[in-house]
This record gives C-alpha cells, sequence and structure tokens, in this order.
C-alpha cells in the first residue's frame, strides 16, 4: 500500500488526475454547506434594503475601520443575547457586500445598536467619545462633522450592489444622491422621495442636527441607527423555545 | 537512473536520481508519521459523526450528539430565567412602593439595575447618573417630568421625543434663529436668565438689559417655563432658577439655546426592554437619587 505513489508518480496522466481529485476535496468541503443555504439563511418578507445614506455610512463605517474594534453579530450565547438581544440571523446579512461581522471587540457589539441612543448621543460621541463617556477610549472621530458628504456617485455604488444580488430598482439607482440629501433634511421635498421609495418606515432625520448640508456623520449616523431595523425576523423567530 | 539500486554504504534503496554523482537515498517515512496521521483521520471522521457535518441534497446530517446552538442558548437562557424566576415574579406582579418597601428585594434591585443602567443608559446619563452637556443630570437635578415612581416609569418606557406613540413630546423653540425675536431680545433675555440662577450676573451697565429681558420671558417664556421660571414638569420644561444646566448655564450657552432651540431625545425603552427590566431600572434610579440626596444633605451638615 505505501508503495502506490512509486506506481502514480511514474504516470503524468494519472498523477494529474490524483492532483484534481485531492484538489476537489478541499474546494467540495468550501461549497458544501451552500447546498443547505435554504435551511441555513431564514426568510425575511420584510427585509428592506439600504438607503443610498446609509450605504455611504457603511462605506465610511469601513473606511475609517470601526469593524476592527466592533463586532455586528450577536452569538447565540446566553449572556450576548440577555445584553445585545436576540441573536443575530445569516438573513440580517443578507444585503451586506462585504459582510461586517467582524471577529474582535475593544468596543461593544453593533449589531442591534440602531435606535438604542439618540441622534445627538451618536453625534457628539462620534465627534469624541469623552465628552459624553469619560472612560472611553474610542478615537475621536472630529473630521466626519465638518466632511461634506460626496454623493454623487451613491448611484453607481447602489449599482454595484444590484449587481451581486441586492434587488434596488432604477428609480432608486436614478435618485440616489438626492435621496442621501432627503434623509438628512426632513421636512422637505427630497424628503418624500425617500419615504417613497424606501417605506414609511425609513428613518429621515437631522442626523448631525443640521439642517442643509449632508456631512459624513450624517451618513454614518444614519447607517448605526438602521443596525439591527433592516429586519425584523430576529424579533420573531422563536429565540427561547426549546423544541 | 537505476531502479532498486541499493546503497552499498547503508543498505537503504535510493530513488535513482543522480546529481554529479551523488544519489538520493529513499528512506522509509518514519513510523510516528503514520500513527498520527491515521489517529487524526480516526480522529475527524468521528467528530463528523458527532457533530453537524455531511450535507446530502436537501438538508445535513445533524450529528449524534445532537448539538443545535440555537437550542442550547435557548436552555441555558431558560435556565437563568429560572434562576431569576423567585424575585423577578415579585417584580413582575408587585407595585413600585411595595418593591421599595422589601430591603431584601431592593438589594437585588440595586444589583440587577447596576449592570442594565450601566449598558443601556450610562452611555448617555454616564455611569453615576450625572449626566453630561446635551445630557441630563438625573441623580440630582430635579426630574423635567417629574420624579413621582410611576412618571419616571412612564419616562423610561416611552422615551421622550420617541418614536412610540405615547412618547413623552417637549421642544424648545429656536426664538432667534425662526425670526420670533431679534438678536438683541434674545440677547436681552439670555441675560435675564443667566441672572435667575446667578444674581452675581447683574451689574450697573446690564440692569436695563436685564429688565427688559424680564419682559420679553413674561410674553415668550412663562406658558412653558412658568410664571417663577421654576419650570413645569406638565411641559417638561426645566426650572431655570436653580444650578443645573442640561445644555450649559453661561450667558454663552443659554443665548445659543433661546436662539436655536434645544430638542432632546430620548429613546423609547419600552421597544428593547422588558417591563420588568424597566421597573428595575426605575427602582434603581430612584434609590440612587434617594442616596444622592441623603450624601448632599449629610455633607452639609
Amino acid at each position: 500500500m505505501f508503495n502506490f505513489h512509486y506506481r502514480l508518480e511514474r504516470n503524468a496522466i494519472g498523477f494529474v488526475l490524483a492532483i484534481i481529485v485531492v484538489a476537489s476535496i478541499g474546494g467540495f468541503i468550501e461549497i458544501a454547506p451552500l447546498f443547505t443555504i435554504d435551511e441555513t439563511v431564514e426568510k425575511a418578507p420584510d427585509m428592506r434594503v439600504y438607503t443610498p445614506l446609509e450605504v455611504a455610512g457603511r462605506n465610511i463605517y469601513i473606511r475609517e475601520g470601526c469593524y476592527a474594534c466592533h463586532s455586528q453579530m450577536i452569538r447565540t450565547l446566553r449572556d450576548e443575547v440577555e445584553r445585545y438581544g436576540p441573536y443575530s440571523l445569516a438573513v440580517e446579512s443578507k444585503y451586506d457586500h462585504p459582510m461586517l461581522w467582524g471577529s474582535k471587540r475593544t468596543g461593544p457589539d453593533l449589531a442591534r445598536v440602531g435606535g438604542k441612543y439618540s441622534n445627538d448621543w451618536m453625534t457628539a460621541h462620534l465627534n469624541n467619545p469623552r465628552d459624553v463617556v469619560p472612560e472611553s477610549n474610542m478615537p475621536a472621530y472630529r473630521w466626519l462633522l465638518r466632511n461634506q458628504l460626496e454623493t454623487a456617485d451613491l448611484g453607481e455604488h447602489l449599482a454595484a450592489l444590484r449587481a451581486v444580488g441586492v434587488p434596488y430598482t432604477d428609480d432608486m439607482i436614478a435618485n440616489a444622491p438626492k435621496d442621501a440629501v432627503g434623509q438628512a433634511n426632513p421636512d422637505t421635498d427630497l424628503a418624500t422621495g425617500v419615504t417613497e421609495r424606501y417605506g414609511e418606515k425609513t428613518d429621515v432625520s437631522l442626523f448631525d442636527g443640521n439642517q442643509g448640508s449632508v456631512t459624513e456623520m450624517d451618513a454614518l449616523v444614519a447607517y448605526l441607527q438602521v443596525l439591527g431595523h433592516l429586519t425584523g425576523a430576529a424579533h420573531t423567530t422563536p429565540q427561547n423555545e426549546v423544541e | 537512473m537505476s531502479v532498486g539500486e541499493r546503497d552499498p554504504f547503508t543498505g537503504h534503496q535510493t530513488t535513482g536520481h543522480e546529481w554529479n554523482g551523488i544519489k538520493e537515498l529513499n528512506t522509509p517515512v518514519p513510523k510516528p508519521v503514520y500513527f498520527f496521521l491515521i489517529t487524526m483521520g480516526v480522529f475527524a471522521l468521528g467528530w463528523t459523526l458527532l457533530m453537524p457535518s455531511w450535507p446530502y441534497g436537501t438538508g445535513y446530517f445533524k450529528g449524534l450528539l445532537g448539538v443545535d446552538q440555537k437550542q442550547a442558548v435557548a436552555r441555558s437562557i431558560e435556565e437563568a430565567t429560572a434562576q431569576r424566576a423567585s424575585w423577578m415574579i415579585r417584580i413582575e406582579k408587585e407595585d413600585l412602593a411595595q418593591i421599595q418597601s422589601d430591603t431584601d428585594l431592593m438589594r437585588t434591585v440595586r444589583e440587577d439595575g447596576r449592570t442594565l443602567f450601566g449598558d443601556n443608559c450610562a452611555a448617555c446619563h454616564g455611569a453615576n447618573a450625572r449626566g453630561n452637556k446635551g445630557f441630563p443630570n438625573i441623580a440630582e437635578s430635579p426630574m423635567l417630568w417629574g420624579d413621582n415612581p410611576q412618571t419616571v416609569l412612564q419616562t423610561v418606557t416611552a422615551g421622550i421625543n420617541g418614536a412610540d406613540p405615547n412618547t413623552r413630546v417637549s421642544q424648545m423653540l429656536a426664538f432667534g434663529r425662526d425670526g420670533m425675536l431679534t438678536q438683541e431680545q434674545v440677547s436681552q433675555l439670555a441675560g435675564f436668565v443667566t441672572s435667575l440662577s446667578d444674581a452675581a450676573t447683574i451689574t450697573d451697565t446690564n440692569k436695563e438689559d436685564i429688565a427688559k429681558g424680564k419682559d420679553l420671558f413674561a410674553t415668550n417664556c412663562v406658558a412653558c417655563h412658568g410664571k417663577d421660571a421654576k419650570g413645569l414638569v406638565e411641559s417638561g420644561a426645566p426650572n431655570l432658577t436653580d444650578q443645573y444646566w442640561i445644555y450649559g448655564g453661561s450667558r454663552g450657552d443659554i443665548y445659543q439655546t433661546i436662539f436655536s432651540g434645544r430638542q432632546g431625545h430620548m429613546p423609547s425603552w419600552g421597544a428593547r426592554l422588558t417591563p420588568a427590566q424597566i421597573k428595575i431600572i426605575t427602582l434603581y434610579l430612584l434609590d440612587l437619587r434617594k442616596n444622592e440626596a441623603g450624601t448632599t444633605a449629610g455633607g452639609a451638615s
């Protein structure tokens, strides 16, 4: 048995076939879980897509490396469920490209932080965490309030996301820059368009507290406030029932 | 190149390759390597039998141990709930005054409340509940909406300017920005309001402006803040004569508040916490306020 490879090594075609077989085992192990994806990803008919402003905020979240210290994944552990709320479901990251589950928590998990604190607090805290939480060791992101948000290319961001399966309509893509401005300026004509396209539940607010201009702070706070609110699936899936 | 050639010195076979007269020995793979390879293989196979593993068409093999993380967490939460049941059931059933009068139960409330307050409330109000600029001190200052236990419970549940339909609603109008008062009038008013809590700011030079501010106060502010400027809990308007300020008590801060208005926001916790948890937070906070008042009085005497 141990001398089988002597013969294999002397047969070029046979050896090539053997390499393909062995390499495909590794590939199969990676692909196999996708066979049962229907069973692992829950159904969430109420799932909504990120608005352009939230997409922009998500891009800032990635740019600033928030994922290095904050996870967005509540694990199936008692302490996490009691502190953060229902554990994360696969469907909640359905429209996340790439997903931002993270693997390290210097700060708390953010999967359900949306609505937990006010916009005022989010803005004050991102501007300088020590202003509101004296013991915090999070860096201050002061430029977010100063930098105007780049909205012109948001349609292209939405189109790119559509290419990987996020159901944005042509109307949403065409109006992306306007909707980004509208979501941060309530009681304007632009704001009406946002709720028409993305639903009544969309959070249209003065995220950074200032009417008119749309800053990077608006975008990031809008994104943070929607975390955990794209679908109510995690709250309706029975989590504390033992079968 | 010759296969099966033996090296005359060691007696091992050579691989048959030759580099400038040097031949490589074909020594056998050491036995421990086979041992570990086979042991690990058997272990891995056994593990896939015990745990959820092999996929097939429409499903996957669930494993002989029947491990399911979702059920495991459900079970451990159920256990935790059962452990807490003895006192949690009393928190749920009894009214606030009843719980407050039970020293044993209050000890549990203090312990559990500390954790709940730390995770949910401390971000804005501070770990010691003394607040930050823009977020009220709720340890010492008078409560905007009243400190009756039932009132506090209602504020925590529904929030202030929150998403709940029963939320408390309150707004300080932007008298300057929205053109109700001129900049000069806002300045006079700010002078008067500053003087309410700090009489030392009244000087001979600004006496007249402050008097004008007093008139402006009577026409614009008394509806919410009351005739004596001591605030009205019905409208959530703060007392302007004490030393507690949410947005700062300097003349500049007060000018800013009158000019651009204020509208604080407290989330509606009814959507996130259970009624029992909200009760615990309420009781924890009231207990903390009582202790703060006690230490202040003790310090003064």
